[in-house]
C-alpha cells in the first residue's frame, strides 16, 4: 500500500507538469486552431533562464522572472513567425512551430553547455511523511501549484473580460470580431499564456535532477495528456495530464513485476499506447467535441 | 500541330508522363548528366548523393500519404525502421551476433522490406480513417515513440542502442555492390543502383498520382467528406495511401544505411520524421520533383554548413567552440523551415515554377 501511494503521489507531481503543458497546448488551440510543437522549447528555456536568475533574485523571484520573460518570447515568436500565417492550413503552421521549437532550443543549449545546471529550487530531494508514507515533497509543492494555477486560470476565462473574450474567439472568430474583440490580441495573448505556464512546467522538471540538454523530452508527454483529454477541453487538459502522470508512474512501479517482456523503461512510452487504446474508442478524446461536419 | 507544342488535342496528351517538348529534353539531360556524375566527381561525394537518393525514396513516399492523401504523418521514422530491420535481418549473416537470415540478393529483400512495411502501413490506417488532421499527426508521432522503445529493447535484432548492427547486404546477382569491382569502385558501383531504384520508384510513383487512384488521393486532401459524397471510398483509400507510402518508407529504410553499412536503434526517432517532413515542405508538397529536390537539399545540407567555417571564422569547425557548426546546421533546419513555409509554401518546386514562368513569357511579365 506504502508502495502503491508512494507511486500515486509521484504521479501526481508529474502529471501535474504535463497538466501545466497540456494547459499550454489547449489555450493555443482553443484560440488559433494550431497545437505548438514549440512548447518544449519554451519549457527548456524557461528552466534554463531560472538557473540563472536564481542565485541573482532568488528561486521565487527568478520563477516569476522567467516566466514573464518566456510569455513576451512567446508572444514575440507569434507576432513575428505566426502571424503572417493566419488563415493557412493548420498542418503547415503547425510544423512552422517544429521550426521555432528546434531554433530556441539549440539556442538554450549553448547556455546549458554540457554539464547539468540547478535551478536552485528549496525542495532538492527532500522528502516529508504524507498519509503515513515518504513522499518527496517537490511533488506535493508541484500538485499544489497547479491546483492554484488551474483554478486562477479557470477563474479568468470564466469571470473576466479578457477571458471572455478569449472563450468568444474559440467558439467563433468572425463572430467575435464582429463583437469588436480583437482577435490578434486574443492570438498573442494566448501565445503568452502557454509561454509563461510552460516555464513554470520547466522549473518544475528541473527541481531535483537540474536542467540539461534532454529536458525537453518530458514536454512531448503533454501531448498524449491532450489527445486523451480532447483537444478543446481546458478541463480535459489537467485530467489529462494527471493521468499521463499516474499511469507512467504506476506502470513504471509494476510493470517490471507483472509484465516483464514490455522491457524496462516501458513507463516512457506508456503513455503513447494509453493514447492509441482510448483514441480507437473516443476519437476526439474524453472530453472533446465531436465536430459535426457541413459541405 | 507542328509549331505548336503546347496545343492538346486529347486528355491523354494533356496528363502524359512528359506532356512538353522542354521537360522531355530537361529530363534526358538530368538523365545523362547524373549517370556521367560518378566518373567525374569523389567517392565521398557519391556516397552523400546516393543517401540523398534514398532519402528522396522516402520523402515521395511521404509526399504521396501527406502531399497527395493530405493525411498527416509525422510516423515515417517508424516506417523506415520497419523496411531497415527487415532489409537487415534478412540478408543478415546467420551465424551473427543479431538475427539474420542470409538472403542476401537485393531484389528479395528490398521488395520484403516494402511489403512488411505496407503491412504495418495497413494496420495503421484504421486510425487515419477515424481521426483527421492534428489527432492523426500526434497519433503517428506516438507510434514513433513505441517503435523506438521497440527497437532498443529487442536487442536480438537490432543489438540495442549504442551498439547497433549491420546493414542489409547489398548483392545484385552474385555481385557486392559496395565492394570495388574490376570496372568501378563500391561507392560508384552504390550510386547507379540508388539512383536506378529512384528513378523507377519516381516513374510509378508519378504515374501513381496522375492516375485514378492519384486524383482520389487529391480529392480525399482537399475536403474528405466531398470527397466521399462523389463516390470516393475513404476508408479505401486511406489504406492504400498509407499502404504505399509505407511501401516506398520501407524500401527507403532498408537501403538509407547500406551506404554506411551501420545503424543503431537511436537513429530512428522523432528528429528522423521530422527530416524527412522537412524535405517534403522545403521540396514542395504534392510534388515528386519537390520530394526528389528536398530530400537532396536536406541530406546535402550538413556537407554545405561543414564548408562554412572556412568562410566565416566565427564559427567553429570542432565540436567544443561556442558557436559549432552542428548548432549552425540544427538552427539553419528550424530556419529554413519557417522562411520556406511563410515566404514559398510551394517549396523548391514553387521557386522553379516561377523561374520558369519568369522565362516563358521573357522579357514579358504576363
Amino acid at each position: 500500500m506504502g508502495e502503491f501511494l508512494q507511486s500515486l503521489v509521484r504521479g501526481l507531481g508529474t502529471g501535474s507538469i504535463y497538466s501545466l503543458l497540456a494547459l499550454g497546448f489547449v489555450i493555443i488551440y482553443k484560440s488559433t486552431q494550431v497545437i505548438s510543437f514549440a512548447q518544449p522549447a519554451f519549457m527548456l528555456a524557461g528552466a534554463v533562464l531560472v538557473s540563472y536568475l536564481a542565485p541573482v533574485t532568488g528561486f521565487f523571484g527568478a520563477v516569476a522572472v522567467a516566466a514573464v520573460i518566456i510569455a513576451f518570447l512567446a508572444l514575440g515568436v507569434e507576432r513575428t513567425v505566426l502571424r503572417p500565417m493566419v488563415g493557412k492550413p493548420v498542418f503547415v503552421v503547425a510544423i512552422i512551430t517544429i521550426g521555432v521549437d528546434v531554433v530556441v532550443r539549440v539556442v538554450t543549449n549553448a547556455f546549458i553547455g554540457l554539464e547539468v545546471r540547478q535551478v536552485g529550487d528549496p525542495w532538492g530531494l527532500s522528502t516529508v511523511t504524507f498519509l503515513g508514507v515518504d513522499v518527496q515533497s517537490r511533488y506535493l509543492v508541484m500538485f499544489g501549484t497547479t491546483a492554484v494555477v488551474t483554478v486562477a486560470l479557470f477563474a479568468f476565462f470564466q469571470y473576466s473580460r479578457v477571458g471572455l473574450a478569449m472563450r468568444a474567439v474559440a467558439y467563433d472568430q468572425e463572430v467575435a470580431l464582429a463583437q469588436g474583440i480583437s482577435v490578434g490580441s486574443v492570438f498573442a495573448l494566448s501565445w503568452a499564456l502557454a509561454g509563461g505556464l510552460a516555464a513554470l512546467a520547466g522549473v518544475f522538471v528541473a527541481t531535483g535532477a537540474g536542467v540539461d540538454q534532454q529536458l525537453w523530452i518530458v514536454a512531448l508527454k503533454a501531448l498524449p495528456a491532450i489527445i486523451l483529454g480532447g483537444l478543446e477541453s481546458l478541463g480535459g487538459a489537467v485530467i489529462g495530464g494527471l493521468a499521463v502522470g499516474v499511469i507512467e508512474s504506476l506502470v513504471g512501479t509494476y510493470q517490471g513485476s507483472f509484465a516483464p517482456w514490455l522491457g524496462p523503461n516501458f513507463a516512457l512510452v506508456a503513455p503513447y499506447a494509453l493514447m492509441l487504446l482510448v483514441l480507437l474508442v473516443r476519437p476526439y478524446g474524453l472530453f472533446g467535441k465531436r465536430e459535426v461536419e457541413r459541405l | 500541330m507542328r509549331g505548336r507544342p503546347e496545343l492538346y488535342t486529347s486528355y491523354a496528351q494533356d496528363m502524359a508522363f512528359l506532356n512538353t517538348r522542354p521537360k522531355r529534353i530537361a529530363s534526358g539531360a538530368l538523365l545523362i548528366v547524373a549517370l556521367l556524375l560518378p566518373f567525374m566527381i569523389t567517392d565521398d561525394l557519391l556516397q552523400l548523393l546516393a543517401t540523398g537518393f534514398v532519402a528522396a525514396i522516402g520523402a515521395i513516399g511521404l509526399n504521396i500519404v501527406t502531399g497527395y492523401a493530405g493525411q498527416v504523418s509525422l510516423g515515417h521514422a517508424f516506417f523506415l525502421a520497419i523496411g531497415a530491420y527487415t532489409g537487415a535481418a534478412l540478408s543478415g549473416n546467420p551465424n551473427g551476433r543479431v538475427i539474420g537470415f542470409g538472403i542476401t540478393s537485393l531484389p528479395i529483400w528490398l521488395l520484403a522490406s516494402g511489403l512488411v512495411a505496407a503491412l504495418f502501413g495497413v494496420l495503421v490506417a484504421p486510425l487515419a480513417v477515424r481521426l483527421r488532421g492534428l489527432y492523426l499527426a500526434i497519433v503517428t508521432l506516438g507510434l514513433v515513440f513505441l517503435g523506438d522503445h521497440v527497437f532498443r529493447e529487442w536487442t536480438e535484432l537490432t543489438g540495442g542502442p549504442g551498439v547497433g548492427r549491420p546493414a542489409a547486404v547489398p548483392e545484385l546477382f552474385g555481385v557486392r555492390l559496395d565492394r570495388n569491382s574490376a570496372f568501378l569502385t563500391g561507392p560508384q558501383q552504390l550510386y547507379l543502383l540508388m539512383f536506378v531504384l529512384l528513378v523507377i520508384f519516381g516513374v510509378l510513383a508519378r504515374n501513381l498520382v496522375r492516375s485514378r487512384i492519384g486524383r482520389a488521393f487529391a480529392a480525399v486532401r482537399d475536403r474528405d467528406l466531398a470527397a466521399s459524397v462523389i463516390g470516393v471510398d475513404l476508408t479505401k483509400y486511406k489504406v492504400l495511401a498509407f499502404a504505399i507510402s509505407s511501401f516506398y518508407a520501407g524500401v527507403a529504410g532498408a537501403l538509407l544505411f547500406v551506404v554506411n553499412g551501420f545503424f543503431d536503434p537511436g537513429s530512428f526517432s522523432l528528429l528522423l520524421s521530422v527530416q524527412y517532413i522537412a524535405m517534403v515542405l522545403i521540396g514542395g508538397a504534392g510534388t515528386i520533383s519537390g520530394a526528389i529536390m528536398g530530400a537532396l537539399f536536406i541530406t546535402l545540407l550538413p556537407r554545405i554548413t561543414r564548408e562554412l567555417p572556412a568562410v566565416l571564422p566565427f564559427i567553429s569547425g570542432d565540436a567544443t567552440g561556442n558557436f559549432t557548426v552542428f548548432q549552425l546546421e540544427a538552427v539553419l533546419y528550424g530556419v529554413l523551415l519557417i522562411v520556406f513555409l511563410i515566404v514559398e509554401p510551394r517549396g523548391l518546386f514553387g521557386i522553379w515554377v516561377r523561374v520558369r514562368n519568369y522565362w516563358r513569357t521573357w522579357p514579358f511579365s504576363y
